[in-house]
């Protein structure tokens, strides 16, 4: 609080965590710049926990910084550092009323007046006049309300959030993020938000840093990581991709030429990962077109030939299965704009696509393609 | 839920009337407490009342003449003039003895709920199994660990903690420790129950809000075992201030609480009005103690 401290950029240097022989966080690096909205994003159980324990002082790193500002505080115990948690499970203190909760934080630094701050602070999580209730009595939005009114009223220099909103539902979840990104903006804390959920990772973020295995695969702002992913994971785990397995025969005249089961492609130059050797040809669902026959396919685009095997009607698209003369499934999705008719099951049909809105991941040789749907959300990722 | 909807109904039975099962289950509380209310009734309230009429009873009547209820008030100031300082010294040495049960039983108790990890039971076992030997044997032990000649004893004298012939047995601080010792467990078992159930959660959210490890303890985790804290305070101090065992098989009669005169006055006496004053007054100078501990400990989630 009071006086601006001198840049407050977080830094994650070298960070690593073992337990035992497993590495759960391993050689971890990055800048979150001062004020901005972070989200650490991965499937359970990668490590986006550990890291924030790391941050908050809960867990001591194995080895690595880090660093606010240009101050190591990786060995400062957890009630020395300018940074506070909302933890998954919100730990309200059961013993305490919402007021005594909310003001812990300022009571414990010696602050003696502090009835005005926790009221604002209350009104901004807009839960006035709960003041005297126990954790017990709310809802679980409230507590979650309760937890992050707790945690800002310290105005820390960091606000780590551990999936505050993955025991909400949808609606409120919803709600909340909005009600979090509003906050965000109006306090300008710099906040590290962990989730497993893309959706809310991409509408909340200025920054996502995608986490598999306890790396990082690729850090970057949402809609340039969705457009353009740099590994076949980060295209699968930010929505759907499919990715078709191509070998590239390296560049020339700003395109990279590609072969796939039997088929000539081209991709620009600018967004291939990989431009000699084993390829992922990867294309959105969302930007492939379907139409009934090869003339019907635009001049410069590229096209795949199938037929319909599944069309999921969702509201506001239509989601399509197109098996390929080689076995793969195509996912396509189609904007019910009403300018298309429905294709049924069984017909045959061309999917084509802009080779700017195609990309080239780097693949493993012997890896076939990855054309099936995942989940929306990975299973069991509730940690 | 009804169990008597899943008995078949036999051939010649009708089911039995909603009217009469309800009936039935309206009863069965009671039905339930019968047995334990019988027993109340006849080995506690029953006594209890003719302890009453006895501290009321003549006292120049004996044993061998026979007693009169001659509704004898006096019996009580009388007693409580003769063996005042047996009163206060039983509370001074149970509180004494509170003190440093306290000091030892929190943090044998947090230690066992929040570190032992996979040796939690058998600490828990350790707690538990003195009790195992009778409460009487137990304290015969402690004679032969605080005797004259023991090694502790031999010890103390060694580091000058004692002088050449100083003694433990027969002091003040033989009964203390008995009584420490005697009934710890009942102190330590149920503040592990509350401390168990303390989510460590709570101390890294307190932590991550600013308080040290010792702020962290006197905010959070003492308010949260304060159930088990006052249980164990209440059933530690009741029976250390009525103990008399202590006293007598480690102390000298300048040690005995009332626990002792009450014994006297009952079986070596023979003063039946006096040992049933005695009996009523230490259960009121109790029923007080608890009553104002409670009351400033605040917690209602005891009684
Ligand atoms: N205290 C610990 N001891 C051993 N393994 C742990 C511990 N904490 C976390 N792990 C392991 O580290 C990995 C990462 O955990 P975590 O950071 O909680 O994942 P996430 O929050 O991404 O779901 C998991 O495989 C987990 O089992
Ligand atoms: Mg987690």
């Amino acid at each position: 609080m009071g006086h601006d401290a001198p840049a407050g950029d977080l830094r994650l240097a070298n960070l690593t965590k073992r337990f035992g022989v497993f590495t759960a966080v391993d050689d971890l690096s990055l800048t979150i710049p001062q004020g901005s909205f972070f989200a650490l994003l991965g499937a359970s159980g990668c490590g986006k926990t550990t890291t924030l324990r790391m941050i908050a002082g809960l867990e001591e790193p194995t080895s690595g910084q880090v660093l606010l500002g240009d101050r190591d505080i990786a060995r400062l115990r957890p009630y020395k550092r300018p940074v506070n948690t909302v933890f998954q499970s919100y730990a309200l203190f059961p013993h305490l009323d919402i007021f005594e909760n909310v003001a812990f934080g300022l009571r414990r630094r010696g602050i003696r007046s502090v009835g005005d701050q926790v009221e604002r602070m209350l009104s901004l999580v807009q839960l006035d006049g709960y003041g005297r209730r126990r954790p017990a009595q709310l809802s679980g939005g409230q507590q979650q309300r309760v937890a992050l009114a707790r945690a800002l009223i310290n105005h820390p220099k960091v606000l780590l959030l551990d999936e505050p909103l993955g025991a909400l539902d949808l609606k409120l979840r919803r709600q909340m993020q909005i009600e979090l990104k509003r906050i965000q903006t109006e306090v300008g804390i710099t906040f590290v938000h962990v989730t497993h959920d893309q959706e809310e990772a991409m509408t909340m973020a200025d920054t996502v840093a995608v986490m598999n295995a306890g790396r990082i695969e690729q850090l970057g702002a949402p809609a340039d990581m969705y457009e353009f992913p740099a590994t076949a994971f980060v295209a699968n785990f930010l929505g759907q991709s499919n990715l078709l397995a191509a070998e590239a025969a390296g560049a020339g005249g700003g395109e990279v030429a590609v072969s796939a089961h039997g088929g000539r492609f081209s991709v620009p130059a600018g967004r291939a990962r990989a431009d000699r050797g084993p390829v992922y040809l990867g294309v959105r669902p969302e930007k492939l077109h379907l139409v009934g026959s090869a003339d019907q396919v635009p001049a410069g685009h590229q096209h795949v030939t199938g037929v319909v095997t599944d069309a999921s009607y969702v509201g506001v698209s239509t989601q399509y299965l197109l098996r390929t003369g080689w076995g793969s499934e195509l996912t396509v999705f189609v904007a019910n704009s009403g300018a298309y008719g429905r294709l049924p099951v069984g017909t045959q049909a061309v999917a084509h696509w802009d080779p700017r809105h195609a990309f080239l991941l780097h693949r493993e040789p012997g890896e076939h393609d990855r054309t099936t749907p995942v989940l929306d959300e990975p299973v069991g990722a509730s940690s | 839920m009804s169990v008597l909807a899943h008995v078949p109904t036999g051939s010649g039975q009708s089911a039995p009337l909603p009217a009469a099962r309800s009936g039935r289950y309206r009863l069965l509380p009671y039905l339930l407490l019968l047995p334990g209310a019988a027993w109340l009734f006849l080995f506690f309230a029953v006594p209890l009342f003719q302890l009453a009429a006895a501290s009321l009873y003549d006292p120049s009547g004996s044993l061998s003449t026979g007693y009169a209820l001659t509704w004898a008030f006096g019996n009580y100031p009388e007693a409580l003039q003769a063996y005042w300082p047996q009163f206060t010294r039983s509370f001074l040495y149970a509180g004494i003895a509170l003190v440093l049960a306290l000091l030892m039983g929190y943090p044998l108790a947090y230690a066992i709920a929040q570190k032992a990890g996979r040796w939690k039971n058998l600490l828990l076992v350790c707690v538990i199994a003195p009790m195992f030997t009778s409460f009487l044997v137990r304290t015969l032990a402690w004679k032969t660990i605080l005797s004259d000649n023991g090694a502790l004893v031999g010890l103390l004298r060694d580091v000058h903690l004692l002088g050449a012939d100083g003694r433990l047995l027969a002091t003040p601080v033989a009964v203390v420790l008995g009584l420490t010792y005697n009934f710890l467990p009942f102190l330590v078992l149920p503040l592990y129950a509350s401390l168990e159930r303390l989510d460590h959660r709570l101390l890294e959210a307190a932590s991550d809000l600013y308080a040290s490890p010792v702020r962290a303890f006197r905010k959070v985790t003492l308010p949260l075992s304060m159930p088990g804290l006052v249980a164990g305070t209440l059933l530690f101090f009741i029976p250390a201030s009525g103990d008399y065992i202590n006293a007598e098989l480690l102390g000298t009669p300048n040690e005995y609480m009332i626990g002792n005169v009450i014994d006297s006055a009952f079986l070596v006496r023979l003063d039946y009005p006096q040992g049933a004053a005695l009996s009523f007054l230490l259960m009121a100078a109790i029923l007080a103690v608890v009553f104002v501990y409670l009351r400033r400990a605040g917690t209602d989630e005891v009684l």
